[in-house]
């Protein structure tokens, strides 16, 4: 992908403030910026969810089906996660077969939820070894300012506690549909955290101009008991121990500012 | 999970199924210079892991659009072969191939003085031959010795290892059995000179407190890897050093 064009001037600018410990946009460093989540936004998909980050905008649906397990784990159901970075999002996505950054993006999405084991796969068994139900979500992304992989997450997380999925009924080797619907058999709630890295200093929900000047990135994925379940760092920098640990320990203060956005108690 | 499997991975003597130590890397055997196309290759074995790395460049970009103005541009394709694991895999690229293409790519970049090389690309072809659990961390390591091979400029080598958990113990360098039934992966890629993490993935579940540990012992496995690094990368250059002697007495 190539990035959207920030100026050297403005790239200078930016670094300098996070010296100074200030940002761009007047954010203190572990600050996010306002989040808003909507659900239920979709009707014809069984679960979803809208997620504004700033400006940035992803939408999550999650469709339910019914196929077969995996040969592996025959009485479980299966995940699979997708995204789409769609071109209307930013003059630098294009339409075709997804990239190597939406691949990740999907990725890390999934690693989260299947790594926190979010959804409870042995309720979503109808017959072992031949039936059970496929839990899609499909990121959407609608606009691009940065730090999609925790709007996403976050999204993803809100549709999959939106999700309805249909009573049935198993007869003559068949399954039917019947009417009514029950929640999705959701257990954990996992939160991911991402940092950049400018001028050695940590900072947390980059912004776009700030994803173009960073050093490297690291997202942490805090589950609801503030275990860590999953790590991806990107960038063409590096971090030093010391900074992992750090962002760890920022990571879980923030997950339980941001669960409290999707999970209501 | 079925009950078959109940057969443990590590003894009451912290003794783990293949006979290691908890701290323990897999036998591992590296060779630089394997390959006599490539600009600079390397092997490494990591227990059944088989792994051959080659890299070609600094050299002209194709298609060059995508050419930088100011630094060389670094390419990576990590590739599974098909017989490389139990049921056969197919050799298109996957969506796991192709992430992790991208994190060994960018585990490259700080090593790298991708500004000696303007206008010119540098592309790494890694291709796992057999795979047993580990294979992104010793392609990393066999990748890193192909670059330096290469004669390209580097900060340092590459070294890279995994740390885990393991039927609620850290272990060292998990296998494929041990990465399935474990509670947790961490491969990490590090530059021993400069403590610096240039990779870092997990997957599974840790405090705090396990997490820092699981840190530390990855970041002691890569320090133990650059010593056999450093080892294979002399090897290689005391066999010119010789043929060259071999040479100069015929004569």
């Amino acid at each position: 992908m190539t990035s959207p064009v920030v100026t050297r001037v403005k790239q200078k600018r930016i670094a300098q403030l996070i010296s100074l410990g200030k940002r761009f946009d007047e954010r203190g460093l572990t600050d996010y910026r306002e989040a808003q989540v909507e659900t239920g936004v979709i009707e014809k998909a069984e679960g979803s969810a809208r997620v504004r980050l700033g400006k940035t905008e992803v939408l999550v649906g999650v469709k339910i089906e019914i196929g077969e397990p995996f040969s592996d784990v025959p009485n479980e159901g299966v995940l699979t996660v997708n995204a789409e970075l769609a071109p209307l999002a930013s003059p630098t996505f294009e339409p075709g077969p997804p990239d190597e950054n939406s691949i990740e993006l999907a990725r890390v999405v999934d690693r989260g939820i299947r790594e926190s084991k979010a959804i409870d796969m042995e309720k979503l068994c109808v017959v072992p070894g031949k039936k059970v139900f496929i839990v899609f979500i499909d990121v959407y992304v609608l606009n691009y300012h940065g730090n999609l992989i925790d709007a996403s997450a976050l999204a993803a997380l809100a549709a999959l506690l939106n999700t309805k999925v249909f009573n049935y009924e198993f007869k003559e080797g068949e399954v039917q549909i019947k009417r009514g619907y029950k929640s999705l058999p959701i257990r954990n709630h996992p939160i991911a955290v991402t940092f950049a890295k400018i001028n050695d200093k940590l900072l947390v929900d980059p912004l776009l101009e700030e994803e173009q000047v960073m050093e490297a990135r690291l997202t942490v994925t805090i589950e609801k008991d503030e275990k860590i379940c999953a790590l991806q760092k990107g960038g063409t920098g590096y971090f030093t121990i010391q900074q992992i640990l750090e962002a760890a320990k920022i990571a879980q203060q923030k997950a339980a500012e941001l669960r409290k956005l999707v999970v209501k108690k | 999970m079925s009950k078959k499997k109940v057969k443990k991975l590590i003894d009451e003597k912290d003794i783990r199924h293949d006979g290691r130590k908890l701290d323990e890397l897999r036998p591992t055997k590296i060779e630089v210079g394997v390959l006599s196309n490539a600009d600079g290759s390397a092997y490494v074995e990591q227990g059944k892991n088989k792994i051959l790395a080659a890299v070609y460049g600094p050299r002209e970009v194709h298609p060059k659009h995508l050419a930088l103005p100011d630094q060389t541009l670094i390419r990576c394709r990590y590739h599974m072969a098909p017989f490389s694991v139990q049921e056969r895999k197919s050799p298109a690229p996957s969506r796991r191939e192709k992430e992790l293409s991208k994190v060994i790519r960018e585990a490259f970049e700080p090593s790298v003085f991708t500004e000696y090389y303007p206008r010119t690309s540098i592309d790494i072809f890694i291709e796992v031959l057999q795979a047993d659990g580990g294979t992104r961390c010793a392609s990393i390591t066999a990748a890193s010795l192909a670059l330096a091979d290469a004669g390209i400029p580097l900060r340092d080598l590459i070294s890279a290892c995994a740390a885990g958990k393991v039927e609620g113990r850290l272990v060292l360098d998990l296998n494929d059995v041990e990465d399935k039934e474990g509670e947790a992966d961490l491969p990490l890629a590090y530059m021993s000179n400069l403590n610096a993490i240039t990779l870092l993935q997990m997957d599974g579940m840790l405090t705090n407190e396990e997490f820092e540990k699981a840190i530390n012992l990855a970041v002691e496995g890569c320090k133990q890897i650059y010593q056999l690094q450093k080892v294979a990368l002399r090897a290689k250059y005391v066999e010119v050093k010789e043929a060259i002697k071999e040479e100069a007495e015929e004569q």
